[in-house]
């Protein structure tokens, strides 16, 4: 194994040395190497560990579907669990280690644990473990020291994401022979045209040709030169295509960062950026993966793809043996061995499975060729040393293969037993992949509209057919688009590789091993279907083949051909398993994109905010919104030290503020949702429980909202302006919601009322002015309205100039106080609070926030939805009966459930107030109770509960079975605490029952 | 044979030639006195309690594609009983009861991990919820907790508990005896307990008739022929209204697309369950070291078992949110099931009032993988003595027209 002189068209620059680290050693490779080219051409052969047996594993293959050689890079904040190191573009310093190997690469117990492997079958964890039970929790902690491969970073991210928006005429897949002809083909035609491609480079296994084939060359580097200057084409690399959703949405994860060395990172760019591209066409040349052969320990470092090695051979001079024997069941292995005479003057010995085909060329060039041999078993300790080899042979419909004719010596093996498409995008939306038996692979059926395939995934061998298909492709779409480009293509024929048969020899299965991650040999799809798993979904769940960071890529076919044959059915007939995103794994990162840390969900300040954070409110986060919970005051200390109020005596203060004088508060958050429209009235009639027939232009009304169940999901105010136009304040958290529900049902069920509604949460600012003395701070602002309790009566609603903006006043109260809220567009808001401000401050005005304001109207007993009701409360449970029409002209929504037997039992759950017999004892909300000491029957629960400072005690509100009818009574809260409290059941308006407040001072 | 170390060591020995069926492969016969139409977890736990309980009976589970391939093998395996309401938090204590046997019961390993989940709680209002759920909770004999930041912290590291992020972590209640457990190996297991009480599991039989007459029902029309019972139990998940539709019958069910995921396989640093409603996510992390994890509902109705990206992006978003260091953690694969959900959230476990000799077990929606040997048992005990067990009763389809529903959105939000 060496790195071979230069050679021409090499991917590596050999000016640029890096150096890099593997298990905490330093080596050095080139500029334009991957992780894996540079370790194989270091001489390093072992760099993984398997998942159950920890045997020793080497490189397999050169791109993503590579199962072995998973490592983690770097640390901290820029940590990368389970990389592959074939997709990883070497850097200077990167800092690399094997992501298995308990404890060690060097030493693994579980390859310790050998001799107890051949209990350690498919699904024997089923069959044990299990005696006694209740050791089970021991033995699980002990297999989960065997999980995983990478540790989870330990630090948080250090980089981060972004998502980015594309609208294209046509999306290319693939960035080969087919996806770049049929790239420019599209691109002629002036369609906008995205090209996508994984690797680093565009050329895709193209790449592997440049040495043999000056033409191949040639039309890459020119048509990638006309893509590159065409206004209309972007082109993506290193960005995976990872999953197609219907109606062509691909997703793509671009990776901007991960090539560059950590010093030379930007930090303002994003690390992966998540493009979400909808593509009125798709074309997907995803090419194909080649698969190896079977033979027992074809898990041994040095046994590898055919495909692989060539790659390496070609792209990186890395020469991956001097004794190579090649075998394979098609013709790609020939030109292999060509290209190892000619660059490494290394002459293998080739076995073909096939007899028949023509091997003059490589005979001439005095390579050993022998037709109808394959490999029986590897050996090797570290790395392969021998292969035994046997005659075999096929009738037609079975192989038979003779006992070991012969060992030959060698330090690697490269296997192509076939290729699989890339048909995974394809079925992504639910097609299901078309076996061929001609070409011994799944073709994409691209049954789905707007969709066509290209290329290798089509079973395309030689890169010309490749061209050709990429534009016929092309010019199918740009039918579709009605866009057209001369000269048209034909769609090329079929050039067949001459795949053989599939076949697995039948001594040591349980060392032929098919899905070399997860460890599933030969021998555990045998015993699965012996044990009757035989859908090939249950084998791949009972052997957890296919589960790996590989997802199969490479041995789900084989696993699926050797169960075909094992059942005696057909490949097709067995079928695949379900084909799913991701493609290839995605970061979370990537894909939460910018969706992280406060961004995670919009947070929504109100107009006077700024007011609030100057004055020092904490917050509460209601739904999306920061509204202040309490507005702490400073408390001076001596020696000028300074805290600040606690909770409890912030709202202390504040209560006592607003009952005995007058305190402001910051009610913008409620939802309003604009509604007009000649049906105004019935649509309010059908949505609310009360009448609306009558309410006057300048009245407000309270109304309850309730589902098709008749249980309470909102209430609030709303003001009639006009007999065509009503304004609705939702609750906070309401808000969207309820405007969802109105236009759900105005659109579905009532297209015929003719009502419009618009969201104005954020268009209006609103501050009420609240406590005896409201009247004569607002005043002090505004003239134009006459403020006299007669004269403007509760529930009315006013327009005016509040200092000297024109407002909208309305009288209405959540805490049982005269209370004047004054609506303002919202860029008033803030002025407008500030000048309440400063008229209050002879009053004392009191800022409060959320928990006053929720102790007030509990005071008075009224409800706030999602608190104190749950969904399973009517308005009879709540005891708001008297909101109730059952007169109205039309139905209301809820309205007949309210009927049902349930619904009108007496001994539902219904809202009553309690008081503790110690009235210095808080309930902690959310508290069950019972009806005695030792009950367990639940009767009902607390769901508010605070200490009233204006009664001096506590209060709660709470559910209760008949709780209506048993005022007076003495029950009992049994805390999470342990405690059971004593209450008595009260009516649930503690304060002002005569309603005498509500006029404030006179 | 029984599943021992012994007979896997003798076995072993002899390079596992003897190993017998799981469950054999049967053509079904044409008539039976009770069949299970779905052989998912529910399906056949119902059809083993029923050959357990009442030996005499014949029985068939009929399974249109491969047995536990709905939303059995598909779900995130979220196992706990802390429900709120007294019906629900029974029923799921109930089976919670039987997981704790079940591999004893069926001599199959089903891997019951009670490694505790925590629900976590970001709002005022969460925590009112959760002191309520806990305290109903110690009532009804559930074991339950209500936990603090500081706790969380202690217990859960790698959980974000600052208080600089978008939802602030405020606490937490914690179900010690909940866990997780092997999707698949519940649905082997039973079907292999219930073969070998004599049940017929026929795979690839899709029911697609209902042969009802005379106010009762005969017999199901299947791809593989007509087939007599007396007493048929659906129980097709997302495909409830389907079946019902063939007798007839409409239920009040819609089916969406629920979504899961899966990192690639790390070494385990998350040894419970952590769901929250509030950021909409949830996460264990498997014996193998994938991290599972679980996102919202689609909001659109449908069959196609997958959903839409920006659910998955949302909850990865969350997972970050909550553990910050996951966000260098890659996703391996998603999928989605069709899960039947009904308007409060809770299951019909029911006879058909209008089809004698009928019965459904459905609408468990985004959260019946828990119940399943609970669910199998009370519906099996409905089927035999074809009346409500006491458990069941509640879960009547009746409670749609009586409007005695049991609303589980309410404190639990999405129950999974
Ligand atoms: C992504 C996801 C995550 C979830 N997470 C959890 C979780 O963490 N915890 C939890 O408790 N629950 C969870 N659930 C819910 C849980 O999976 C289900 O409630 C439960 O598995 C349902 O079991 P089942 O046996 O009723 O249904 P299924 O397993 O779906 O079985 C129904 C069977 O009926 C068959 N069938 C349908 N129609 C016919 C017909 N006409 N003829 C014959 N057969 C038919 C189907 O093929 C299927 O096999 C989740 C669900 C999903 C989709």
């Amino acid at each position: 194994m060496k790195r071979l002189a230069p050679q021409a068209h090499e991917r590596i620059d050999r000016s640029k040395t890096y150096q890099f680290t593997w298990q905490g050693e330093s080596y050095y490779a080139y500029a334009g190497d991957t992780l894996a080219s540079a370790l194989l051409a270091n001489g390093i052969d072992v760099v993984g560990r398997s998942f159950k047996y920890g045997r020793k594993r080497g490189i397999l293959a050169a791109g993503v579907e590579e199962p072995n050689a998973l490592v983690t890079l770097e640390s901290g904040g820029y940590e990368v669990p389970n990389a592959r190191a074939t997709e990883i573009e070497l850097y200077d310093q990167l800092n690399a280690k094997a992501a298995s190997g308990i404890p060690s690469l060097r030493f693994d117990l579980r390859a310790a644990l050998k001799p107890f492997h051949k209990f350690m079958v498919a699904g024997f964890y089923y069959k044990t473990f299990k005696w006694p039970q209740k050791l089970w929790p021991h033995y699980e902690h002990y297999l989960r020291q065997l999980a995983g491969f990478s540790e989870v970073p330990q630090q948080a991210d250090a980089e981060h994401y972004d998502h980015q928006y594309q609208f294209v005429d046509v999306a290319v897949v693939g960035g080969g022979a087919a996806g770049l002809s049929a790239a420019l083909t599209a691109a002629q035609s002036g369609a906008s045209v995205l090209v996508i491609d994984e690797r680093a480079e565009l050329g895709g296994e193209l790449s592997s040709e440049f040495a043999s084939s000056a033409e191949a060359q040639q039309w890459f580097s020119s048509t990638k030169q006309a893509l590159e200057q065409m206004p209309n084409v972007r082109i993506l690399k290193r960005s995976t295509a990872f999953a197609l959703h219907d109606f062509n949405l691909l997703l793509v994860i671009e990776r901007r960062q991960d090539h560059v060395s950590l010093k030379q990172r930007n930090e303002k760019q994003s690390r992966q950026r998540q493009h979400r591209v909808r593509a009125k066409q798709v074309i997907l040349a995803t090419g194909s993966h080649e698969r190896p052969l079977l033979f027992a320990n074809n898990d041994l470092p040095g046994v590898l793809m055919a495909s692989a090695m060539r790659r390496y051979l070609n792209e990186f001079a890395v020469l991956c043996g001097d004794k190579p024997v090649l075998a394979g069941n098609n013709d790609s292995i020939y030109a292999l061995a060509e290209d190892l005479v000619k660059r490494a003057g290394v002459k293998p010995v080739v076995l073909d499975m096939r007899v028949g085909y023509d091997a003059s060329r490589l005979i001439a060039a005095g390579i050993d060729v022998r037709q109808g041999y394959t490999i029986l078993k590897a050996s090797g300790s570290n790395r392969v040393e021998q292969v035994s080899i046997a005659k075999v042979y096929y009738d037609g419909k079975l192989w038979s293969a003779s006992a070991a004719t012969e060992t030959l010596d060698c330090d690697v093996v490269a296997t192509s037993g076939g290729f699989n498409p890339l048909v995974h995008l394809d079925c992504h939306t639910g097609s299901k992949p078309l076996f061929s038996n001609a070409l011994q692979a799944f073709l994409p059926a691209c049954d789905k509209p707007a969709r066509i395939s290209a290329g290798s995934v089509n079973g395309h061998s030689d890169w010309q057919a490749c061209v050709q298909d990429g534009a016929y492709a092309a010019h199918q779409i740009l039918g579709r688009l009605e866009k057209s480009v001369a000269p048209t293509t034909v769609k090329p024929e079929l050039k067949l590789l001459n795949v053989a048969p599939f076949f697995c020899p039948t001594h040591q299965r349980n060392k032929i091993f098919i899905d070399m991650q997860n460890d599933v040999k030969a021998s555990d799809i045998e015993l699965a279907i012996r044990e009757n798993y035989r859908s090939i979904e249950h084998i791949k769940r009972y052997t957890a083949m296919g589960f790996g960071t590989d997802q199969g890529k490479i041995g789900n076919v084989l696993g699926i051909a050797l169960a075909a044959q094992l059942l005696n059915r057909s490949i097709p007939e067995v079928g695949t398993t379900t084909f799913r995103p991701m493609y290839t794994p995605v970061t979370m990162g990537a894909l939460a994109g910018e969706e992280v840390g406060l961004l995670f969900d919009p947070q929504r300040f109100t107009p006077i905010h700024a007011s609030h954070v100057a004055r020092g409110a904490e917050f509460e986060v209601v739904g999306q919104w920061m509204r202040p919970w309490y507005f702490p005051k400073a408390i001076e200390h001596l020696y000028d030290a300074q805290s600040a109020e606690d909770l409890h005596t912030a709202v202390q203060r504040e209560c006592l503020a607003v009952r005995n004088s007058v305190g402001v508060m910051d009610a913008s958050t409620l939802g309003k949702i604009d509604i007009q429209g000649p049906d105004v009235r019935e649509f309010l009639a059908r949505v609310y429980t009360n009448a609306w027939a009558k309410l006057a232009p300048g009245k407000c009304r309270y109304g309850v909202m309730c589902d098709e169940n008749g249980m309470i999901i909102d209430d609030g105010v709303t003001a009639c302006l006009s007999d065509t136009h009503f304004v609705m304040t939702t609750t906070t958290g309401g808000a969207a919601r309820i405007y969802n529900h109105l236009e759900t049902w105005l659109q579905t069920e009532w297209p015929a009322l003719k009502v419009y509604l618009t969201s104005v949460t954020d268009h209006w600012s609103t501050t009420a002015i609240v406590g005896p003395k409201a009247r004569r701070v607002i005043e002090k602002l505004c003239s134009d309205i006459d403020f006299n309790a007669k004269a403007f009566p509760f529930m009315d609603w006013r327009e005016g100039t509040v200092a000297g903006v024109p407002a909208r006043v309305m009288r209405i109260s959540f805490s049982g106080e005269l209370s004047y809220e004054i609506n303002v567009p919202a860029n008033y808001g803030r002025y407008i609070w500030e000048q309440v401000m400063e008229a209050g401050k002879e009053f004392d005005i009191t800022p409060y926030g959320t928990e006053t304001m929720h102790v007030l109207r509990a005071e008075k007993g009224y409800i706030i939805v999602g608190q104190d009701t749950d969904g399973s409360l009517s308005p009879y449970d709540a005891n708001m009966g008297w909101a109730v029409s059952l007169t109205k002209p039309y139905p209301f929504l809820g309205q007949r459930a309210l009927t049902r037997s349930d619904t009108v039992r007496t001994d539902r759950k219904q809202l009553v107030g309690l008081l503790p017999h110690d009235a210095q004892k808080v309930l902690p909300e959310g508290t069950q109770l019972v009806n005695a000491i030792e009950d367990k029957a639940m009767i009902g629960h607390v769901t508010s509960s605070y200490l009233s400072p204006i009664l001096g005690r506590s209060i709660a509100m709470a559910v209760v079975k008949a709780g209506l009818s048993r005022m007076g009574n003495t029950i009992y809260a049994k805390t999470v605490g342990g405690e059971t409290i004593p209450v008595t059941i009260a009516d649930s308006v503690f304060y002002d029952t005569a309603k005498e407040k509500l006029d404030g001072e006179v | 044979m029984k599943y021992s170390w012994l007979a896997l060591l003798k076995e072993g020995l002899k390079g596992h030639q003897d190993w017998t069926p799981t469950w054999p492969d049967v053509t079904p016969q044409t008539a039976y006195d009770v069949i299970i139409v779905g052989g998912g977890g529910h399906g056949l736990a119902t059809a083993y309690y029923l050959a357990r309980d009442f030996p005499t009976k014949k029985i068939a589970v009929l399974e249109k594609g491969w047995i536990g391939g709905g939303n059995t093998g598909r779900n995130t395996t979220i196992v706990r009983s802390n429900y709120l309401w007294d019906e629900a938090a029974l029923l799921y204590e109930h089976a919670l009861k039987l997981w704790e046997g079940l591999t004893e019961e069926l001599d199959f390993n089903v891997m019951f991990s009670q490694r505790g989940v925590y629900n976590l709680g970001h709002t005022l209002q969460d925590m009112r919820d959760i002191e309520r759920r806990v305290s109903a909770n110690l009532l009804n004999g559930v074991d339950a907790e209500v936990v603090s930041v500081a706790e969380l912290k202690e217990r859960i590291p790698i959980l974000e508990t600052g208080k600089q992020v978008r939802y602030p972590v405020m606490g937490a209640s914690f179900q010690a005896r909940g866990g997780v457990a092997r999707h698949d190996a519940v649905a082997w297991g039973f079907a292999r307990a219930a073969s070998r009480l004599g049940v017929d599991i026929v795979q690839n039989c899709e029911v697609i008739g209902m042969d009802v007459s005379g106010g009762r029902i005969h017999g199901v029309e299947t791809t593989r022929g007509f087939i007599k019972a007396d007493q048929v139990g659906c129980v097709p998940a997302g495909h409830a209204s389907v079946l019902a539709k063939m007798a007839n019958v409409r239920l009040p069910l819609e089916s969406h697309p629920l979504q899961a995921f899966v990192s690639e396989p790390m070494k385990p640093v998350l040894h419970t369950v952590v769901m929250s409603n509030a950021v909409h996510g949830y996460v264990s992390q498997s014996d193998k070291g994938d991290l599972v994890i679980g996102a919202g509902i689609d909001s659109y109705t449908g069959y196609a078992q997958r959903g839409s990206p920006h659910l998955i992006d949302h909850c990865a978003a969350a997972m970050i949110e909550l553990f910050p260091i996951f966000s260098r953690t890659r996703l391996n694969r998603q999928w989605g099931g069709i899960v039947d959900t009904c308007p409060d959230a809770c299951p019909i476990i029911s006879p058909i009032p209008e089809v004698k000799g009928l019965y459904f077990n459905c609408g468990w929606g985004t959260g019946g993988f828990k119940a399943t040997p609970g669910s199998g048992h009370v519906f099996a005990q409905t089927i035999g003595h074809d009346t409500p067990h006491p458990l069941a009763a509640p879960f009547h389809i009746q409670r749609f027209t009586t409007g005695a529903l049991i609303d589980e959105h309410g404190a639990a939000g999405v129950a999974h």
